[in-house]
């Protein structure tokens, strides 16, 4: 599954990724590999990204998540 | 014949000139690449943001509570803001600038209530004795440029024509195109177009093509992503604004240089003619002086 999370002056992070924990307006969620696809807003909170090599944690001030085709996108 | 030594100083003056001009060309140079870079930066944030809303755009327009972003009203009170440089010797920026503002005021906006707010300073400099209604608040914003400050300034911006204080906003800036050209923009940034973001829009690919779930519902994430998209759309004239005026800098400094060439080598040649005849002169006078005495 690839992640990415972008905002509008860098590209924070972009790769291969095990699962993706989100601060979503509904409740927080994870999205793991094979996820039906969704577009949900994000609350202000913390974005994990677990790779394979640990996490990353990012945090945002709300934003916007596509998630299509093992291809999570998040603007931050 | 122009006296030596006033040749020699205006040599010397127009060489430090020169070397200022050049100076300034290699740093605009420099900041143009950054402020590029800026740009391709947050490209791919706005596509996606864009492609996300063209996904949603067929359910926007039937919403009623969203209807404040997109209702064309009477053109009573109207917002421009302009996007101008802090400094000068850049060209013809920013008188391009006062001068489409000039028109949208005697033209279109003639009979409008018109309130108009600077990005930069040069504008603002150029207006400050005319009797606008001029919002300098935010004039610093070049300063310090990133989408934190901007999307702030657009917030206000938002909530205000939500609350019917505008009717229109525009945004007037320099579009980018590259380094030697910029082109004069009067974009419409509210009400919201939904058609102008399908345009701006390159990534076309899951355009419809997906069954998206959407989380709170649609009519939440539009609320949410339309603002964001404004104020990005917004961010992105500030950033072409920026390297329009580095560009535009660049490129008078150049040519600034060239000139100064010029002058120099004209000059150069003034002094070499005026010290070939004083060397004739002075010749003349010592065979004269030499013949007078054997004489």
């Amino acid at each position: 599954m690839i992640v990415e999370v972008i905002t509008p002056d860098k590209v924070l992070f972009s790769g291969e990724a095990v699962s993706v924990k989100l601060p979503g307006s509904g409740g927080s969620f994870e999205a793991l590999a094979n996820h039906a696809p969704l577009i949900s807003s994000l609350d202000k909170g913390t974005v994990v990204v677990r790779t394979d090599s640990g996490e990353e944690t990012f945090d945002v001030s709300g934003g916007i998540v596509e998630v299509l085709n093992n291809k999570v996108v998040v603007l931050a | 014949m122009a006296n030596l030594k006033e040749v020699r100083t205006r040599i010397a003056s127009t060489q430090s000139t020169q070397q200022i001009t050049k100076a300034m060309k290699m740093v605009s140079a420099t900041k143009l690449r950054k402020a590029q870079q800026a740009i391709t930066q947050m490209r791919p944030y706005a596509d996606k943001l864009n492609g996300i809303l063209m996904n949603l755009a067929d359910s926007a327009k039937d919403e009623q509570a969203l209807q404040g972003y997109f209702e064309h009203r009477e053109l009573k009170n109207v917002l421009i803001v302009v996007n101008s440089s802090d400094r000068g010797l850049c060209g013809g920026f920013n008188s391009n600038i006062i001068k489409e503002v000039k028109s949208l005021l005697g033209n279109k906006y003639s009979e409008a209530n018109v309130e108009v707010k600077f990005l930069g300073k040069k504008a603002y400099e150029a207006f400050k004795r005319s009797k606008l209604n001029m919002n300098t608040s935010d004039m610093e914003a070049f300063l310090d440029l990133n989408a934190d400050n901007v999307f702030s300034i657009g917030d206000a911006i938002i909530e205000d024509f939500l609350a019917g204080k505008y009717d229109e906003v525009r945004v007037v800036y320099n579009k980018f195109k590259n380094a030697a050209t910029q082109i004069v923009t009067a974009e419409k940034i509210l009400p919201v177009e939904l058609e102008s973001f399908d345009k701006a829009t390159e990534e076309k690919e899951n355009k419809y093509l997906a069954d998206f779930s959407f989380e709170p519902s649609k009519k939440d994430l539009l609320s949410s992503i339309i603002p964001r998209a404004v104020k990005t759309q917004l961010y992105r004239t500030m950033l072409d604004s920026q390297a329009s005026e580095h560009g535009s800098r660049m490129v008078a400094m150049d040519k600034a240089t060239e000139n100064a060439g010029e002058i120099i080598y004209n000059l150069k040649l003034q002094y070499n003619q005026a010290r070939q005849a004083a060397i004739t002169t002075e010749i003349l006078e010592i065979v004269g002086g030499a013949a007078a005495l054997e004489g």
